[in-house]
Protein backbone atom coordinates (compact mmCIF):
# COMPACT_ATOMS: atom_id res chain seq x y z
CA UNK A 1 0.00 0.00 0.00
CA UNK A 2 1.33 3.64 -0.87
CA UNK A 3 1.38 6.76 1.74
CA UNK A 4 1.89 10.11 0.79
CA UNK A 5 4.13 11.27 4.10
CA UNK A 6 3.46 15.10 3.92
CA UNK A 7 6.47 17.12 5.71
CA UNK A 8 5.08 20.34 7.53
CA UNK A 9 7.86 23.12 9.55
CA UNK A 10 7.43 26.30 10.40
CA UNK A 11 9.48 28.41 7.60
CA UNK A 12 10.11 30.92 10.36
CA UNK A 13 11.37 28.81 12.63
CA UNK A 14 13.79 27.85 10.13
CA UNK A 15 15.07 31.27 9.05
CA UNK A 16 16.34 31.79 12.45
CA UNK A 17 18.11 28.96 12.43
CA UNK A 18 22.21 29.45 11.86
CA UNK A 19 24.04 28.49 8.51
CA UNK A 20 25.68 25.29 10.67
CA UNK A 21 22.23 24.25 11.76
CA UNK A 22 20.75 24.78 8.70
CA UNK A 23 23.51 22.71 6.90
CA UNK A 24 23.11 19.90 9.82
CA UNK A 25 19.81 19.87 8.63
CA UNK A 26 19.48 19.39 5.42
CA UNK A 27 22.47 17.01 5.40
CA UNK A 28 20.59 14.56 7.67
CA UNK A 29 17.95 14.07 4.78
CA UNK A 30 20.76 12.43 2.76
CA UNK A 31 20.92 9.07 4.67
CA UNK A 32 17.12 9.67 5.55
CA UNK A 33 17.04 9.26 1.64
CA UNK A 34 19.21 6.85 0.90
CA UNK A 35 17.94 4.47 3.60
CA UNK A 36 14.69 4.43 2.11
CA UNK A 37 15.74 3.69 -1.20
CA UNK A 38 18.04 0.99 -0.45
CA UNK A 39 15.11 -0.73 1.63
CA UNK A 40 12.67 -0.60 -1.17
CA UNK A 41 10.14 1.81 0.34
CA UNK A 42 10.72 5.26 -1.55
CA UNK A 43 8.64 5.41 -4.47
CA UNK A 44 8.89 9.08 -4.71
CA UNK A 45 9.76 12.35 -2.93
CA UNK A 46 11.43 16.22 -2.84
CA UNK A 47 11.61 19.16 -0.66
CA UNK A 48 9.62 22.56 -1.48
CA UNK A 49 11.12 26.07 -2.29
CA UNK A 50 9.31 28.32 0.29
CA UNK A 51 5.68 29.24 0.84
CA UNK A 52 6.29 32.49 -1.30
CA UNK A 53 6.88 30.69 -4.33
CA UNK A 54 3.75 29.43 -4.27
CA UNK A 55 0.58 29.88 -6.76
CA UNK A 56 -3.02 28.58 -6.39
CA UNK A 57 -5.50 27.85 -8.82
CA UNK A 58 -8.67 27.77 -9.09
CA UNK A 59 -11.27 27.23 -12.00
CA UNK A 60 -14.81 28.07 -11.43
CA UNK A 61 -17.82 28.71 -14.29
CA UNK A 62 -14.77 27.59 -16.53
CA UNK A 63 -12.71 30.61 -15.68
CA UNK A 64 -8.90 30.19 -14.18
CA UNK A 65 -8.59 31.80 -11.26
CA UNK A 66 -4.81 32.95 -10.18
CA UNK A 67 -3.69 33.67 -6.95
CA UNK A 68 -0.69 34.16 -4.72
CA UNK A 69 -0.04 31.86 -1.98
CA UNK A 70 -1.63 30.06 0.10
CA UNK A 71 -1.97 32.89 2.74
CA UNK A 72 0.52 31.47 5.61
CA UNK A 73 -2.00 31.83 8.51
CA UNK A 74 -1.21 28.41 9.24
CA UNK A 75 1.40 27.88 11.92
CA UNK A 76 3.43 24.94 9.99
CA UNK A 77 3.84 25.24 6.24
CA UNK A 78 4.26 22.01 3.87
CA UNK A 79 7.93 21.94 2.47
CA UNK A 80 8.22 18.50 0.86
CA UNK A 81 6.89 14.91 0.54
CA UNK A 82 7.24 11.40 0.53
CA UNK A 83 5.39 8.97 -1.56
CA UNK A 84 6.52 5.26 -0.15
CA UNK A 85 5.43 1.27 -0.07
CA UNK A 86 4.70 0.03 3.11
CA UNK A 87 2.78 -3.14 4.42
CA UNK A 88 0.62 -1.24 7.00
CA UNK A 89 -0.04 2.25 8.52
CA UNK A 90 2.71 0.95 11.53
CA UNK A 91 5.51 0.86 8.70
CA UNK A 92 4.50 4.01 7.45
CA UNK A 93 4.53 5.69 11.15
CA UNK A 94 7.74 4.26 11.77
CA UNK A 95 9.27 5.15 8.58
CA UNK A 96 7.60 9.00 8.99
CA UNK A 97 9.21 9.24 12.64
CA UNK A 98 12.89 9.00 10.92
CA UNK A 99 12.36 11.59 8.70
CA UNK A 100 14.29 14.51 9.95
CA UNK A 101 11.35 17.53 10.20
CA UNK A 102 9.51 15.25 12.52
CA UNK A 103 11.76 16.09 15.53
CA UNK A 104 10.63 20.00 15.21
CA UNK A 105 8.00 20.23 12.18
CA UNK A 106 5.04 17.46 11.93
CA UNK A 107 4.53 14.55 9.11
CA UNK A 108 1.20 13.79 7.85
CA UNK A 109 0.88 9.98 6.64
CA UNK A 110 -2.06 9.77 4.27
CA UNK A 111 -3.14 6.14 2.50
CA UNK A 112 -3.47 6.95 -0.99
CA UNK A 113 -6.71 5.78 -3.05
CA UNK A 114 -5.42 1.99 -4.38
CA UNK A 115 -4.27 2.93 -8.42
CA UNK A 116 -4.68 0.83 -11.19
CA UNK B 1 -23.34 -22.37 29.04
CA UNK B 2 -26.22 -20.19 27.88
CA UNK B 3 -25.64 -17.71 24.76
CA UNK B 4 -26.06 -14.76 26.50
CA UNK B 5 -23.66 -15.62 28.97
CA UNK B 6 -21.02 -17.14 26.51
CA UNK B 7 -21.58 -13.70 25.27
CA UNK B 8 -20.36 -11.97 27.79
CA UNK B 9 -17.58 -14.04 28.60
CA UNK B 10 -16.21 -14.64 25.00
CA UNK B 11 -17.37 -12.47 22.31
CA UNK B 12 -13.79 -10.41 22.15
CA UNK B 13 -12.12 -13.78 22.15
CA UNK B 14 -14.10 -15.13 19.31
CA UNK B 15 -14.41 -11.80 17.40
CA UNK B 16 -10.80 -11.90 17.67
CA UNK B 17 -10.85 -15.53 16.33
CA UNK B 18 -13.01 -14.43 13.51
CA UNK B 19 -10.79 -11.42 12.38
CA UNK B 20 -8.27 -13.05 11.76
CA UNK B 21 -9.59 -16.12 10.29
CA UNK B 22 -11.85 -13.91 7.44
CA UNK B 23 -9.41 -10.28 7.60
CA UNK B 24 -12.20 -7.66 7.62
CA UNK B 25 -13.57 -6.53 10.85
CA UNK B 26 -16.69 -5.61 9.42
CA UNK B 27 -17.64 -9.29 7.79
CA UNK B 28 -16.58 -10.72 11.34
CA UNK B 29 -18.24 -8.92 13.59
CA UNK B 30 -21.87 -9.79 10.85
CA UNK B 31 -21.32 -13.15 11.02
CA UNK B 32 -20.67 -13.01 14.85
CA UNK B 33 -24.15 -11.59 15.10
CA UNK B 34 -25.85 -13.93 12.80
CA UNK B 35 -23.74 -16.75 14.54
CA UNK B 36 -25.24 -16.01 17.72
CA UNK B 37 -28.76 -15.14 16.86
CA UNK B 38 -28.52 -19.23 14.81
CA UNK B 39 -27.63 -20.27 18.54
CA UNK B 40 -30.37 -18.57 20.01
CA UNK B 41 -33.08 -20.16 17.24
CA UNK B 42 -31.52 -23.43 17.28
CA UNK B 43 -29.83 -24.18 21.12
CA UNK B 44 -33.19 -24.21 23.09
CA UNK B 45 -35.08 -27.11 20.83
CA UNK B 46 -31.88 -29.01 19.67
CA UNK B 47 -29.71 -28.65 23.08
CA UNK B 48 -26.20 -26.96 23.57
CA UNK B 49 -23.87 -28.27 21.27
CA UNK B 50 -20.61 -30.25 23.31
CA UNK B 51 -18.29 -27.64 22.43
CA UNK B 52 -20.43 -23.92 22.30
CA UNK B 53 -17.35 -21.58 21.36
CA UNK B 54 -15.90 -24.22 18.41
CA UNK B 55 -19.98 -24.51 16.63
CA UNK B 56 -20.22 -20.53 17.16
CA UNK B 57 -16.78 -20.11 15.90
CA UNK B 58 -17.81 -22.63 12.72
CA UNK B 59 -21.23 -21.09 12.14
CA UNK B 60 -20.28 -17.71 12.11
CA UNK B 61 -17.26 -18.77 9.02
CA UNK B 62 -20.59 -20.93 6.91
CA UNK B 63 -22.30 -16.98 7.56
CA UNK B 64 -18.99 -14.87 6.67
CA UNK B 65 -19.33 -17.70 3.55
CA UNK B 66 -23.03 -16.85 3.04
CA UNK B 67 -22.62 -12.88 3.06
CA UNK B 68 -19.48 -13.01 0.93
CA UNK B 69 -21.29 -14.96 -2.19
CA UNK B 70 -23.90 -12.60 -1.78
CA UNK B 71 -21.48 -9.84 -1.93
CA UNK B 72 -23.34 -7.30 -5.72
CA UNK B 73 -21.03 -5.03 -5.96
CA UNK B 74 -18.13 -5.74 -8.29
CA UNK B 75 -15.23 -4.02 -6.47
CA UNK B 76 -16.39 -6.37 -3.81
CA UNK B 77 -16.63 -9.27 -5.40
CA UNK B 78 -12.77 -9.46 -6.51
CA UNK B 79 -12.12 -9.11 -2.91
CA UNK B 80 -14.58 -11.79 -1.74
CA UNK B 81 -13.41 -14.11 -4.30
CA UNK B 82 -9.84 -13.81 -2.58
CA UNK B 83 -11.23 -14.11 0.88
CA UNK B 84 -13.44 -16.94 -0.28
CA UNK B 85 -10.66 -19.27 -1.78
CA UNK B 86 -8.62 -19.05 1.07
CA UNK B 87 -11.36 -19.33 3.77
CA UNK B 88 -12.91 -22.73 1.85
CA UNK B 89 -9.10 -24.19 1.80
CA UNK B 90 -8.44 -23.07 5.60
CA UNK B 91 -9.25 -26.70 7.86
CA UNK B 92 -11.18 -25.89 10.82
CA UNK B 93 -9.54 -27.56 13.75
CA UNK B 94 -11.84 -28.85 16.67
CA UNK B 95 -11.81 -26.09 18.64
CA UNK B 96 -10.19 -23.23 16.84
CA UNK B 97 -10.08 -21.01 19.82
CA UNK B 98 -8.36 -22.58 22.87
CA UNK B 99 -4.64 -22.59 21.17
CA UNK B 100 -4.30 -18.92 19.97
CA UNK B 101 -6.36 -16.87 22.90
CA UNK B 102 -3.90 -15.20 24.25
CA UNK B 103 -2.64 -13.56 20.95
CA UNK B 104 -5.54 -12.78 19.52
CA UNK B 105 -7.38 -10.74 21.78
CA UNK B 106 -4.05 -8.69 22.32
CA UNK B 107 -4.09 -8.44 18.64
CA UNK B 108 -7.77 -7.04 18.86
CA UNK B 109 -6.44 -4.83 21.75
CA UNK B 110 -4.01 -3.04 19.55
CA UNK B 111 -5.80 -2.54 16.24
CA UNK B 112 -8.83 -1.17 18.68
CA UNK B 113 -6.78 1.09 20.59
CA UNK B 114 -4.28 2.15 17.71
CA UNK B 115 -2.55 5.99 18.11
CA UNK B 116 -4.41 6.47 14.24
CA UNK B 117 -8.08 6.37 15.71
CA UNK B 118 -9.50 9.38 17.33
CA UNK B 119 -9.53 8.79 21.99
CA UNK B 120 -13.33 8.58 21.49
CA UNK B 121 -12.92 5.92 18.53
CA UNK B 122 -10.64 3.82 20.73
CA UNK B 123 -13.19 3.48 23.33
CA UNK B 124 -16.26 2.92 21.84
CA UNK B 125 -14.63 0.55 19.17
CA UNK B 126 -12.92 -1.10 22.27
CA UNK B 127 -15.97 -1.93 24.38
CA UNK B 128 -17.82 -2.72 21.44
CA UNK B 129 -15.33 -5.34 20.02
CA UNK B 130 -13.41 -6.49 23.50
CA UNK B 131 -16.34 -6.48 25.93
CA UNK B 132 -19.28 -7.00 23.01
CA UNK B 133 -21.01 -3.92 25.04
CA UNK B 134 -23.95 -3.62 21.77
CA UNK B 135 -23.79 0.21 20.26
CA UNK B 136 -26.81 1.29 22.07
CA UNK B 137 -25.23 0.68 25.33
CA UNK B 138 -21.90 2.29 24.44
CA UNK B 139 -23.99 5.41 23.40
CA UNK B 140 -25.82 5.37 26.59
CA UNK B 141 -22.60 5.21 28.76
CA UNK B 142 -21.37 8.31 27.26
CA UNK B 143 -24.64 9.64 26.69
CA UNK B 144 -24.72 10.87 22.99
CA UNK B 145 -26.98 9.57 20.42
CA UNK B 146 -27.22 5.97 19.09
CA UNK B 147 -26.83 7.23 15.49
CA UNK B 148 -23.61 8.98 16.48
CA UNK B 149 -22.30 6.27 17.90
CA UNK B 150 -23.16 3.92 15.03
CA UNK B 151 -21.27 6.49 12.67
CA UNK B 152 -18.28 6.58 14.86
CA UNK B 153 -17.99 3.18 14.97
CA UNK B 154 -18.24 2.19 11.23
CA UNK B 155 -15.81 5.36 11.06
CA UNK B 156 -12.99 3.79 13.35
CA UNK B 157 -13.37 0.33 11.40
CA UNK B 158 -13.03 2.68 7.70
CA UNK B 159 -10.57 3.74 8.68
CA UNK B 160 -8.81 0.69 9.86
CA UNK B 161 -9.45 -0.71 6.36
CA UNK B 162 -8.55 2.27 4.67
CA UNK B 163 -5.49 3.37 6.00
CA UNK B 164 -4.63 -0.38 6.76
CA UNK B 165 -4.25 -0.27 10.44
CA UNK B 166 -2.81 -3.82 11.28
CA UNK B 167 -3.57 -6.45 13.01
CA UNK B 168 -1.07 -7.60 15.27
CA UNK B 169 1.01 -6.67 18.27
CA UNK B 170 3.33 -4.08 17.74
CA UNK B 171 6.97 -5.30 17.70
CA UNK B 172 8.97 -4.49 20.75
CA UNK B 173 10.12 -1.58 19.49
CA UNK B 174 6.85 0.13 19.52
CA UNK B 175 5.13 -1.83 21.96
CA UNK B 176 5.92 0.24 25.32
CA UNK B 177 4.48 3.49 23.44
CA UNK B 178 1.52 1.68 21.77
CA UNK B 179 0.80 -0.27 25.59
CA UNK B 180 0.87 2.88 26.89
CA UNK B 181 -2.34 3.89 24.72
CA UNK B 182 -4.09 1.02 25.12
CA UNK B 183 -4.00 1.53 29.16
CA UNK B 184 -4.98 5.05 28.77
CA UNK B 185 -8.14 3.81 26.45
CA UNK B 186 -8.87 1.81 29.47
CA UNK B 187 -8.18 4.02 32.34
CA UNK B 188 -10.59 6.55 30.50
CA UNK B 189 -13.19 4.42 30.81
CA UNK B 190 -12.78 3.27 34.15
CA UNK B 191 -13.07 7.17 34.84
CA UNK B 192 -15.95 8.11 33.05
CA UNK B 193 -17.59 5.29 34.77
CA UNK B 194 -16.24 6.27 38.56
CA UNK B 195 -16.49 9.70 38.13
CA UNK B 196 -19.00 10.34 35.46
CA UNK B 197 -18.14 13.78 34.03
CA UNK B 198 -22.62 13.83 33.27
CA UNK B 199 -25.59 12.65 33.78
CA UNK B 200 -27.93 11.59 36.73
CA UNK B 201 -25.56 9.00 38.60
CA UNK B 202 -21.84 9.14 39.97
CA UNK B 203 -20.48 6.42 39.34
CA UNK B 204 -21.59 3.97 36.32
CA UNK B 205 -21.32 0.71 37.56
CA UNK B 206 -20.79 -1.34 33.89
CA UNK B 207 -18.44 1.25 32.35
CA UNK B 208 -15.86 0.29 35.91
CA UNK B 209 -16.75 -3.41 35.44
CA UNK B 210 -15.77 -3.68 31.47
CA UNK B 211 -12.63 -1.43 32.70
CA UNK B 212 -11.71 -3.72 35.28
CA UNK B 213 -12.55 -6.73 32.88
CA UNK B 214 -10.44 -5.23 30.11
CA UNK B 215 -7.13 -4.76 32.94
CA UNK B 216 -7.56 -8.33 33.95
CA UNK B 217 -7.45 -9.67 30.43
CA UNK B 218 -4.04 -7.03 29.74
CA UNK B 219 -2.17 -7.78 33.21
CA UNK B 220 -2.66 -11.74 32.33
CA UNK B 221 -1.67 -11.46 28.68
CA UNK B 222 1.38 -9.51 29.42
CA UNK B 223 2.64 -10.32 32.96
CA UNK B 224 5.81 -8.65 32.73
CA UNK B 225 4.36 -5.37 31.78
CA UNK B 226 4.31 -4.20 35.00
CA UNK B 227 2.15 -1.07 34.13
CA UNK B 228 -0.70 -3.10 33.16
CA UNK B 229 -0.82 -4.78 36.71
CA UNK B 230 -0.57 -1.32 38.27
CA UNK B 231 -3.58 0.10 35.97
CA UNK B 232 -5.61 -3.32 37.07
CA UNK B 233 -4.34 -2.43 41.13
CA UNK B 234 -5.42 1.26 40.65
CA UNK B 235 -8.69 0.52 39.09
CA UNK B 236 -9.29 -2.23 41.68
CA UNK B 237 -8.74 0.11 44.90
CA UNK B 238 -10.91 2.72 43.50
CA UNK B 239 -13.34 0.49 42.82
CA UNK B 240 -13.31 -1.01 46.52
CA UNK B 241 -14.46 2.25 47.98
CA UNK B 242 -17.66 2.36 45.63
CA UNK B 243 -20.22 1.70 48.30
CA UNK B 244 -18.97 4.36 50.43
CA UNK B 245 -18.40 6.71 48.16
CA UNK B 246 -22.17 7.67 47.65
CA UNK B 247 -24.39 8.41 50.17
CA UNK B 248 -27.75 7.29 50.32
CA UNK B 249 -29.24 9.59 48.40
CA UNK B 250 -26.97 9.63 45.72
CA UNK B 251 -24.26 12.44 46.53
CA UNK B 252 -21.12 11.55 46.46
CA UNK B 253 -18.82 11.40 49.79
CA UNK B 254 -15.76 12.63 50.19
CA UNK B 255 -12.75 10.66 51.08
CA UNK B 256 -12.20 11.83 54.66
CA UNK B 257 -15.73 11.35 55.41
CA UNK B 258 -16.34 7.68 54.05
CA UNK B 259 -17.00 5.07 56.20
CA UNK B 260 -14.08 2.46 55.45
CA UNK B 261 -15.88 -0.04 56.92
CA UNK B 262 -18.73 -0.30 53.84
CA UNK B 263 -14.90 -0.51 51.44
CA UNK B 264 -14.48 -4.14 50.05
CA UNK B 265 -11.36 -5.44 52.09
CA UNK B 266 -11.20 -8.70 49.34
CA UNK B 267 -10.96 -6.11 46.42
CA UNK B 268 -8.64 -4.00 48.43
CA UNK B 269 -6.46 -7.16 49.25
CA UNK B 270 -6.21 -8.13 45.86
CA UNK B 271 -5.26 -4.65 44.36
CA UNK B 272 -2.99 -4.07 47.14
CA UNK B 273 -0.68 -8.00 46.38
CA UNK B 274 -0.86 -6.20 42.27
CA UNK B 275 0.45 -3.11 43.13
CA UNK B 276 3.02 -4.20 45.97
CA UNK B 277 4.13 -6.86 42.78
CA UNK B 278 4.30 -3.88 40.50
CA UNK B 279 6.56 -2.21 42.44
CA UNK B 280 8.63 -4.78 43.44
CA UNK B 281 9.38 -5.53 40.00
CA UNK B 282 10.59 -2.15 39.38
CA UNK B 283 6.84 -0.49 38.32
CA UNK B 284 7.21 3.40 39.70
CA UNK B 285 5.70 4.76 36.70
CA UNK B 286 2.16 6.60 36.13
CA UNK B 287 -0.47 3.70 37.20
CA UNK B 288 2.01 2.51 40.01
CA UNK B 289 2.70 5.65 41.86
CA UNK B 290 -1.29 6.91 41.97
CA UNK B 291 -1.73 2.71 42.78
CA UNK B 292 0.48 3.62 45.55
CA UNK B 293 -0.99 6.53 47.00
CA UNK B 294 -4.39 4.56 47.14
CA UNK B 295 -3.13 2.00 48.51
CA UNK B 296 -1.81 4.23 51.37
CA UNK B 297 -5.29 5.56 51.32
CA UNK B 298 -6.99 2.01 51.44
CA UNK B 299 -4.49 0.82 54.43
CA UNK B 300 -6.05 3.06 56.46
CA UNK B 301 -8.58 1.46 59.12
CA UNK B 302 -10.30 5.21 59.45
CA UNK B 303 -9.88 8.71 57.94
CA UNK B 304 -8.18 10.23 60.65
CA UNK B 305 -5.27 7.20 60.53
CA UNK B 306 -4.26 8.07 56.67
CA UNK B 307 -0.65 8.54 56.41
CA UNK B 308 -0.75 12.06 54.60
CA UNK B 309 2.92 12.20 54.88
CA UNK B 310 3.33 9.33 52.55
CA UNK B 311 0.83 10.48 50.31
CA UNK B 312 2.30 13.65 49.85
CA UNK B 313 5.52 12.12 49.32
CA UNK B 314 3.98 9.95 46.40
CA UNK B 315 2.58 12.63 44.84
CA UNK B 316 6.01 14.62 44.92
CA UNK B 317 6.60 12.08 42.91
CA UNK B 318 3.83 11.37 40.29
CA UNK B 319 3.94 14.95 39.66
CA UNK B 320 8.28 15.32 39.16
CA UNK B 321 7.68 12.48 36.52
CA UNK B 322 4.02 12.85 35.13
CA UNK B 323 3.31 16.81 35.64
CA UNK B 324 -0.34 18.03 34.74
CA UNK B 325 -2.90 20.00 36.07
CA UNK B 326 -4.74 17.51 37.91
CA UNK B 327 -1.66 15.78 39.18
CA UNK B 328 -1.12 19.03 40.92
CA UNK B 329 -4.65 19.42 41.80
CA UNK B 330 -4.57 15.79 43.94
CA UNK B 331 -0.84 16.78 45.36
CA UNK B 332 -2.64 20.10 46.90
CA UNK B 333 -5.49 18.59 48.38
CA UNK B 334 -2.93 15.96 49.76
CA UNK B 335 -0.80 18.68 51.18
CA UNK B 336 -3.65 20.34 52.72
CA UNK B 337 -4.45 17.55 54.82
CA UNK B 338 -0.79 16.95 56.09
CA UNK B 339 0.25 20.39 56.46
CA UNK B 340 -2.93 22.38 56.60
CA UNK B 341 -5.33 23.79 54.24
CA UNK B 342 -3.40 27.34 53.95
CA UNK B 343 -0.56 25.54 52.74
CA UNK B 344 -2.59 23.37 50.39
CA UNK B 345 -4.99 27.01 49.23
CA UNK B 346 -1.14 28.19 48.54
CA UNK B 347 -0.80 25.29 45.98
CA UNK B 348 -3.80 25.94 44.49
CA UNK B 349 -3.50 29.80 44.50
CA UNK B 350 -0.42 28.68 42.26
CA UNK B 351 -1.77 26.14 39.99
CA UNK B 352 -4.35 28.95 38.89
CA UNK B 353 -2.19 31.52 38.36
CA UNK B 354 -0.77 29.17 35.98
CA UNK B 355 -4.02 29.26 33.82
CA UNK B 356 -4.26 25.54 34.47
CA UNK B 357 -7.86 23.70 34.42
CA UNK B 358 -9.51 26.74 33.83
CA UNK B 359 -12.81 25.40 33.08
CA UNK B 360 -12.30 22.50 35.49
CA UNK B 361 -15.02 22.63 38.21
CA UNK B 362 -13.08 20.38 40.58
CA UNK B 363 -10.52 23.38 41.19
CA UNK B 364 -13.07 25.81 42.57
CA UNK B 365 -14.05 22.97 44.19
CA UNK B 366 -11.06 22.25 46.25
CA UNK B 367 -10.26 26.09 46.76
CA UNK B 368 -13.72 26.32 48.11
CA UNK B 369 -13.36 23.67 50.28
CA UNK B 370 -10.29 24.27 51.75
CA UNK B 371 -11.73 27.99 52.30
CA UNK B 372 -14.34 26.40 54.42
CA UNK B 373 -11.91 24.40 56.33
CA UNK B 374 -10.11 27.47 57.52
CA UNK B 375 -13.81 29.08 58.47
CA UNK B 376 -13.39 31.41 55.50
CA UNK B 377 -17.39 31.25 55.40
CA UNK B 378 -17.94 34.37 52.43
CA UNK B 379 -14.75 33.76 50.47
CA UNK B 380 -15.67 30.03 50.29
CA UNK B 381 -19.41 30.66 49.94
CA UNK B 382 -18.29 33.11 45.94
CA UNK B 383 -15.70 30.18 45.66
CA UNK B 384 -18.88 27.10 45.56
CA UNK B 385 -20.95 29.65 43.50
CA UNK B 386 -18.03 29.74 40.82
CA UNK B 387 -17.46 25.69 40.79
CA UNK B 388 -21.26 25.55 39.88
CA UNK B 389 -21.83 26.42 36.95
CA UNK B 390 -19.19 24.20 35.37
CA UNK B 391 -20.28 20.96 36.77
CA UNK B 392 -22.70 18.97 34.65
CA UNK B 393 -22.90 15.51 37.02
CA UNK B 394 -26.43 16.10 39.02
CA UNK B 395 -25.60 14.61 41.96
CA UNK B 396 -21.84 16.14 42.48
CA UNK B 397 -24.12 19.75 41.59
CA UNK B 398 -26.49 18.53 44.62
CA UNK B 399 -23.62 18.03 46.69
CA UNK B 400 -21.78 21.47 46.10
CA UNK B 401 -25.05 23.28 46.98
CA UNK B 402 -25.51 21.44 49.92
CA UNK B 403 -21.92 22.88 50.76
CA UNK B 404 -22.55 26.07 49.63
CA UNK B 405 -25.87 26.23 51.78
CA UNK B 406 -23.77 25.06 55.32
CA UNK B 407 -21.14 27.92 54.72
CA UNK B 408 -23.77 30.58 53.41
CA UNK B 409 -25.52 29.73 56.74
CA UNK B 410 -22.04 30.00 58.58
CA UNK B 411 -21.30 33.07 57.35
CA UNK B 412 -24.83 34.55 58.54
CA UNK B 413 -24.19 33.49 62.01
CA UNK B 414 -20.38 34.75 62.02
CA UNK B 415 -21.78 38.21 61.07
CA UNK B 416 -24.25 38.14 63.93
Amino acid sequence: MQYLLLIYQREAELNGWTDADKAAFYEAYGPFTQGIVKSGHMRAGAGLQPIATATTVRVRDGKTLTTDGPFAETKEQLAGFYLIEAKDIDEAIAIAAKIPSARFGSVEVRPTIAGH
Amino acid sequence: MDVERLYRADYGRILATLIRLLGDFDLAEEALQDAFAAALEQWPGEGEPASPRAWIVSTARHKAIDRLRHRTRFEDKRAALETLATLEESPVSSDPIESVVTDERLRLVFTCCHPSLAVDAQIALTLRSLCGLSTDEIARAFLVSVPTMAQRLVRAKQKIRDARIPYRIPPDEQLPERLEAVLRTVYLVFNEGYAATSGDTVVRRELTAEAIRLGRVLSELMPDRTEARALLALMLLHDARREARISANGEPVPLEEQDHRRWDRAQIQEGLTLVKSALRDGGAGFYALQAAIVAVHAEAECAENTDWRQITRLYDLLAERHSSPVVELNRAAAVAMADGPARGLELLDALESRGGLADYYLLPAARADLLRRLGRWEEAAATYRRALPLVANEPERRFLERRLAEVESKSRLARG
